[in-house]
């Protein structure tokens, strides 16, 4: 396999476990627009380990996860004070902050960034992203899943019935605080670098963008939005490359991608891969099964 | 003295950040849309202005007059807005009762933002661009504290624009229109209100709005490049939710305290930490009290 091919693979797997890091508070009715303060969190905490106390990386990347789940437990109580849009920005900020809190700390390398020399290869971050994949499809389908599709649907009526909305939103924002930690771990183990300018303003809005895109109603809306998002930038500027007719894609490729995204939001309002389109699928292949 | 004029030129960063931040407390207010293009429509317009107005190599290059160059670029704004309304507003519509249902546009207008940066790219490059307007130079010395005539004239010109926009909002029958909307634009629709002749206007106020808020960046900063709107704009969005989401007069009091906050920040404890004054102040805001310093909290209630 090319080193290009791997690279593109690697981002991909990545981008996946950042979506999910997205959609699971967004499944249970949350807009989180602060993934770069988990990502950041997770990434230098692994970092950190690896690099400064010599911990393995198959160690460091779970208790990334765990910091940025704790972190992510303490933040959730003021931030779903908040709600609608106001929640939108209280997250933002949070990540503003996390991000200016380590730009802040020299001995995590400040604003020079921090580099690491254990390196996380393509066999595993497959590994992580198919356990994380896993996870996501079994929360799904437990009693908790349930709940988090009610309230996500109608606070009021899943309240009614008797859910314990406080609960749910809790857990489903502290599980995503912990796929965004080891979404930076891997991120930071891929590139050997990680610094605050890597996560910037758009870093968050982007993954928001491609989660909201892929579809909040299944588990296969993020993988949807992560294929989309990685892949069609990538495929634009390979067209570029090999064919010299479609030479103009080179430098206006995202002007392609933002049309596709706006089209696509006009085709699919509710996300690419919605509920009824999952359902249909089953339905037809039950039926020739 | 020194702190002084930091607080003067605080003011001054703000009062472009304010006029920013009326623009998305509209649309947020009026239609419950965060609208990500304003930043676009910022740099669209201060872009347009530099490419007309000077002469050189680049595309456009047409040596104008600057004042003629800035109506061009405000109109550019406005058309791209209306653009924009036409392919995300219109198409939300739709209501499928969930609670991520009114965060499809925002992702449209991320498109928008993509596109309108990147078509701006290829047609000029990233590098930055100087910006020579005649009235730059002038200062005003008051008591020894320098204040910029382009920065005053913005502030200025956002309190006179938002004056009348309220009175607009309050007073005309156009005004009372764009109000039933913002209640609930269903019961709006069947009082006989034309929502989809009336909520162009919105867009065509951000469009004024953001398109001259970047001309003055323009003026104020003498420099235009394709990404000056994302951070100005982060600004402003802190600035509309410190004053509270829909209220106009809020936007201008949150974005005048961004202003001041940041250039302060900076002033003492120096560039590396300017972000988490303004964004601590912000979360703590949200925390103490939900809804901003006058907010109310029917506007993005449960829903987004």
């Amino acid at each position: 396999m090319s080193g290009y091919l791997a690279g593109v693979l690697a981002q991909l797997a990545i981008n996946i476990v950042i979506a999910y890091s997205v959609f699971l508070p967004a499944a249970a009715g949350l807009l989180n627009l602060g993934a770069a303060g988990f990502v950041l969190v997770g990434a230098y905490t692994a970092g950190g380990l690896t690099s400064r106390l010599g911990v393995p990386l198959v160690a460091a990347i779970p208790l990334a996860g765990l910091s940025a789940a704790l972190i992510a437990f303490l933040v959730s109580f003021p931030i779903l004070r908040t709600r609608g849009v106001y929640m939108v920005l209280a997250t933002f900020a949070f990540a503003e902050i996390v991000g200016g809190i380590l730009l802040n700390i020299p001995a995590l390398g400040g604003a020079a960034g921090l580099s690491v020399s254990a390196y996380a290869g393509l066999p595993l971050v497959f590994a992580v992203t198919a356990l994380v994949v896993g996870f996501v499809a079994w929360l799904l389908a437990t009693r908790f899943g349930l709940a988090m599709r009610a309230v996500h649907d109608d606070e009021n009526v899943a309240l009614l019935f008797g859910t314990n909305l406080r609960l749910t939103q809790v857990l489903a924002f502290t599980a995503g605080g912990a796929l965004g930690g080891i979404g930076g771990a891997l991120l930071v183990h891929q590139f050997n670098f990680i610094d605050v300018q890597t996560t910037g303003v758009m870093f968050s809005i982007f993954v928001l963008l491609y989660v909201l895109m892929g579809g909040t109603q299944t588990a296969w809306g993020p993988i949807a939005g992560a294929l989309f998002f990685t892949l069609v930038p990538e495929g634009l500027r390979r067209a570029a490359e090999l064919s010299p007719s479609l030479k103009f894609l080179e430098s206006s490729r995202y002007i392609v991608f933002g049309a596709g995204v706006v089209l696509v939001m006009m085709w699919r309002p509710e996300g690419l891969i919605t509920r009824t389109l999952v359902e249909r699928c089953y339905g037809l292949w039950r039926r020739n099964a | 003295m020194q702190t002084l004029q930091q607080l003067v030129n605080g003011l001054m960063l703000g009062g472009i950040l304010a006029f920013v931040a009326v623009g998305f407390t509209l649309t947020i207010g009026m239609l419950n849309f965060l609208n990500f293009t304003i930043p676009a429509l910022f740099m669209l317009a201060a872009m347009t202005m530099w490419a007309l107005g000077t002469t050189g190599a680049h595309p456009f290059a047409a040596g104008m007059p600057w004042l003629a160059a800035a109506a061009i670029g405000i109109a550019v704004a406005v058309a791209a807005s209306l653009l924009i309304e036409r392919f995300t507003y219109r198409f939300m519509k739709a209501k499928y009762g969930d609670a991520t249902e009114h965060a499809l546009p925002l992702v449209s207008s991320l498109g928008f933002l993509l596109i309108f940066e990147h078509l701006v790219l290829t047609l000029w490059g990233s590098e930055p661009q100087r910006v020579e307007l005649p009235l730059a130079q002038a200062d005003l010395r008051i008591g020894g504290l320098i204040v910029g005539v382009p920065q005053l004239a913005s502030l200025a010109l956002a309190f006179i624009l938002v004056a009348l926009l309220s009175t607009l909002l309050a007073r005309t029958r156009l005004g009372r229109a764009l109000r039933a909307i913002a209640e609930n634009p269903d019961a709006a629709t069947l009082m006989g209100v034309e929502v989809n002749r009336i909520v162009p206007i919105v867009f065509i106020l951000t469009g004024v709005l953001a398109a001259l808020a970047g001309i003055l960046y323009a003026a104020s900063y003498r420099t235009v490049s394709p990404f000056i709107g994302d951070d100005v704009a982060a600004d402003a969005i802190a600035g509309m939710v410190l004053g509270g989401l829909g209220n106009v007069w809020g936007a201008i009091v949150g974005g005048l305290l961004v202003g001041m906050v940041k250039v302060l920040a900076i002033s003492w404890f120096g560039a590396e930490i300017e972000k988490i004054p303004v964004w601590g102040l912000l979360l703590l805001l949200l925390v103490v009290k939900p809804t901003g310093l006058f907010g109310h909290t029917r506007i993005g209630k449960g829903k987004f």
